[in-house]
């Protein structure tokens, strides 16, 4: 584990792994993992706003029937990166609607086993 | 937040996301765009930790499939009804395919990108997947690909391509390791490396240092 990774998994509760560090359950856990180390990296929040902005997410989700089971830990943790890219003024809601509702598009006319890549047609 | 993720189902001629990679995506695309993050930094973050992504129940099967000549033959038969009777898988998809490894021949899978990639069996996709000369070259130079992964067969193998398609993911049961006689499924499992899963390494020799 780098140092970044590990004074995330010191500054952040909760987060899921075993003696060497994180682990992941699925390979989107890992990009979203990714992501929320990079954007640190670059200075967007600090790990105490981020660990704070988590413990929001999971408590609106425990209140509306969330079965804490660890198993949804990163579902939180991608709705905690959506939240704060928005707050942060990076993208808006809408603007990771299109993104989504493209990658949609893109994926329905790709191929199956060729790569799925967005290109400007999938913006409608 | 929606469950699409347990929803999931093959389509026949096109590519499947779930609903929450369809948002991961889209966020890397932006931030991507916006050059908040650099795909290649997050490539070496999650290359990292490639081996601690998914369950690796593939190292299991191949384990058992080297110890009970009863469960080989049943996985070459019909891989997703041996995988199922093990219990701990708990999806391995619609057909899986299971191809053996022999002095003869050398099987190499090539991989889909989307999500109908088996990683519950064989956990993430090298990143190298994601290259496209991969693809290609795979399938017109077999040989010259696994010779970059330090994979040199003899001569008189022959190297078998396989395209997984919407409905076949393939694992490549590789052959066991010599001098691993008398050793338990868990001490064999430990041998078994993602990419001798796929093809494009051999299990892990007794003895070396892993």
């Amino acid at each position: 584990m780098d140092a970044a990774a590990a004074r995330a998994t010191v500054a952040v509760p909760g987060i899921p792994r075993d003696d060497e560090g994180p682990v992941f359950r699925e390979p989107w856990e890992a990009h979203a993992f990714a992501m929320a180390l990079a954007l640190h990296e670059r200075g967007l929040f600090t790990w105490s706003e981020w660990a704070a902005a988590l413990a929001d997410e999971i408590k609106r989700a425990q209140a509306a029937g969330d079965p804490d089971t660890g198993e949804t830990y990163y579902r939180h943790w991608l709705a905690t990166l959506e939240h704060l890219v928005a707050q942060k003024g990076v993208a808006t809601s809408d603007t990771l609607h299109r993104y989504r509702d493209a990658w949609d598009h893109a994926a329905d006319r790709t191929p199956h086993g060729a790569p799925i890549e967005l290109t400007p047609g999938d913006f409608r | 937040m929606s469950d699409h993720d347990h929803d999931h189902h093959h389509d026949h001629d096109h590519s499947e996301l779930s609903e929450t990679e369809l948002r991961v995506r889209a966020l890397e695309t932006i931030l991507t765009e916006k050059g908040y993050v650099e795909p290649a930094a997050l490539d070496a973050i999650i290359q990292a930790y490639e081996t601690k992504i998914g369950p690796h129940n593939g190292a299991q099967v191949v384990a058992k499939a080297w110890t009970d000549p009863a469960f080989k033959r049943a996985l070459l038969e019909d891989a997703t009804k041996a995988v199922s009777t093990l219990g701990h898988v708990s999806r391995v998809g619609d057909h899986l395919v299971a191809v053996e490894n022999t002095p003869q021949r050398h099987n190499v899978i090539v991989c889909t990108l989307c999500s109908c990639y088996p990683w519950e069996m064989l956990g993430l996709p090298p990143v190298w997947y994601k290259a496209a000369p991969y693809r290609s070259r795979a399938v017109k130079d077999p040989r010259g690909v696994l010779a970059d992964f330090g994979v040199s067969l003899p001569k008189e193998t022959e190297v078998r391509v396989w395209d997984s398609t919407a409905e076949t993911r393939f694992l490549v049961l590789p052959m066991r390791p010599e001098g691993t006689e008398g050793w338990s499924e868990q001490q064999l499992a430990e041998l078994v490396t993602r990419d001798s899963m796929i093809g494009t390494g051999f299990p892990k020799t007794p003895g070396a240092p892993s």
